[in-house]
């Protein structure tokens, strides 16, 4: 069944067309990651998914329902969750604040505590939660987005390139935590670059080059299909 | 209820910031009985302007909206009050006019708020919007001086401005003197005590949430236009209380306390006190007003004067504010004591430290 379903959406800034009548559909329950050059549009069509941009043309389902002129914080009520491309957290306020603001709207009181006091040890952050989030490293940041990401416990979690900044450990980790939500039955949906980590999570890849689907199917059909490994891969990778 | 008042978003907490709260309070209620009544009077009329500094605290400090029409509510609900003394007939009526002046006022910034957070203005357009609305309201009132102008029996009078409407009354008491000052100290502790708890809870947490980053907010679910409409009808309703307390403390009010010198004083306020704290605010805010007032009874352009070149000062040398600044650094000190008074052998370590440094 799918969960998000885009229907031949377009989105033009003025001359420029950034994503031109693209369908894409993610299951419920899959890891889903969309992959392409830069430039190719990912997180215009991201941001189109979640509501930050209206779009030109096209219609967005999500569970079946039209969501296309909803506001961001609808769609998040609906049961999505985003971490954005560039950490976007609450800077001047601590930690624990940013994970108390993103998990209040669930759970409160004693319960509220408890599961700060979780997320703060599964993100590693439990030393560092009462600094400001804005003196935290860029890694330690992006830990914190998608922490604030995961407290809404949302049907659908969309990642914008969410291990830029990390190191390998710190990358294999945050695949191993995702793939964790995932095992619970949250679908998500990841815009990443680095294609170790695609490995270790895509269970479907879509390919986006210059705002249109260019291919999309299992990584082992991508990682093989000769057209891909020219605009993206580079002809020696992954053989 | 405790953990509201003593929480996070508002500086000042433990035992030892409500004992000083509370030796203050204490000092407040024992004044009048020191005092003259001139003083006292004087004290009660710094105090009517403790509440726009306040609410413009929150709007600006807390929710990140720099309101400069201020005076554009107290304007409103200080007229409204006017218009409503005289026409109900005085009495007891003037508790009525009051609370109706401060809904008016919130009902105006219901309003402006809608279309100004809807419509999607932001940062100095906010400012700009709210600056020209108490212009407008300044200049159409200051042309109100024909007998046409009138609001049943409630003269608008122009630039001479309204005058003639009872103070506050319960029953034949008038609420003048040593009885205004305590309701005006009540009052301040009510509304000072009622914020706290307001930004300690989770509508506060989401109020600063969106200062910090609106986009962020949102993407966690809340509708922030709510929240921002919310802040900034409480902000402008307090502005309102100022505007309605003056009217009845002077029984007058004239378009030049709402025109553009007016609407910059709670700017300067705030901003010397330190816009993100309430308890800061509510300090500065009384030293600055006794300091003006002061120095106007000497000199009004030489007070206006002052009041510029503090707001100079601080941009340029303390943009957090300087009361601000000056409480944190007595609280670094008082703690930093305390840990070295538990432990010493910290306190010899830092001073160490300090030594090799």
């Amino acid at each position: 069944m799918a969960l998000v379903d885009v229907k031949g959406v377009t989105k033009r800034f003025g001359g420029l067309t950034a994503v031109s009548d693209v369908d894409l559909t993610v299951k419920a329950g899959e890891i889903h990651c969309l992959i392409g050059p830069n430039g190719a549009g990912k997180s215009t069509l991201f941001k189109l998914i979640v509501g930050l941009y209206p779009p030109t043309n096209g219609t967005i389902l999500f569970d079946s329902v039209d969501v296309t002129e909803e506001r961001p914080f609808a769609r998040v009520q609906r049961g999505m969750s985003i971490k954005m491309q560039a950490p976007s957290v609450f800077k001047e306020l601590p930690v624990r604040q940013n994970i108390q603001i993103a998990l209040q709207k669930r759970v409160s009181g004693a319960k509220r505590d408890l599961e700060e006091d979780r997320l703060l040890a599964l993100l590693n952050l439990e030393a560092d939660s009462n600094k400001p989030a804005g003196v935290l490293s860029h890694g330690q940041q992006q830990w914190l987005e998608i922490g604030m990401a995961l407290a809404l416990q949302p049907q659908l979690l969309l990642l914008d390139e969410p291990t830029a900044g990390m190191s390998p450990e710190e990358t294999f980790k945050t695949g191993e935590l995702i793939k964790s939500f995932n095992a619970e039955g949250m679908t998500v949906l990841v815009v990443e670059h680095d294609m170790a980590f695609v490995r270790q999570v895509a269970q479907r890849v879509t390919v986006l080059h210059l705002g249109k689907i260019f291919a999309r199917g299992s990584l082992e059909a991508i990682i093989q299909d000769e057209k891909v490994a020219e605009i993206y891969l580079g002809r020696t990778h992954g053989h | 209820m405790f953990k509201l008042l003593d929480g996070s978003q508002t500086l000042g907490r433990g035992r030892t910031f409500w004992s000083c709260f509370l030796a203050v309070l204490a000092a407040a209620l024992i004044y009048p009985v020191f005092a003259d009544s001139y003083d006292v009077g004087n004290f009660s009329y710094f105090l009517i302007w403790i509440f726009m500094a306040l609410g413009l605290c929150l709007m600006w400090g807390y929710g990140g909206m720099l309101s400069f029409g201020q005076t554009f509510f107290f304007g409103i609900a200080g007229y409204a009050y006017g218009v409503l003394a005289i026409n109900m007939g005085g009495g007891s009526a003037t508790i009525a006019a009051l609370v109706l002046s401060i809904v008016i006022a919130m009902m105006a910034a219901g309003i402006l708020g809608y279309f100004m957070i809807w419509g999607g203005i932001s940062g100095i357009f906010f400012g700009i919007v709210t600056l020209s609305a108490t212009l407008v309201l300044a200049f159409f009132l200051g042309q109100t001086a024909g007998p046409e102008w009138r609001i049943g029996t409630a003269r608008l009078n122009g630039f001479n401005g309204m005058k003639g409407m009872d103070p506050l009354t319960v029953g034949d008491f008038y609420i003048e003197g040593s009885a205004l000052y305590y309701v005006m100290v009540a009052l301040i502790v009510a509304v000072y005590i009622g914020l706290r708890i307001l930004l300690n809870s989770r509508i506060g947490n989401v109020i600063v949430a969106t200062r910090e980053n609106p986009q962020r907010a949102e993407m966690l679910g809340y509708d922030i236009r709510k929240y921002q409409l919310l802040t900034f009808t409480i902000g402008s309703g307090l502005a309102g209380l100022s505007g309605a307390l003056y009217t009845s403390w002077g029984q007058f009010i004239t378009p030049s306390s709402i025109g553009l010198p007016a609407a910059a004083m709670p700017i300067v306020w705030v901003a010397f006190s330190g816009r993100s704290d309430l308890t800061a605010t509510l300090v500065g805010s009384f030293l600055l007003l006794f300091g003006f007032q002061t120095i106007t009874v000497y000199s009004q352009q030489a007070a206006l004067v002052l009041m510029g070149a503090l707001l100079l000062a601080t941009v340029m040398l303390a943009p957090q504010g300087f009361v601000l600044g000056v409480g944190k650094l007595v609280a670094d000190r008082w703690t930093g004591r305390r840990r070295r008074g538990a432990n010493p052998a910290l306190g010899q370590a830092n001073g160490l430290q300090s030594n090799e440094t």
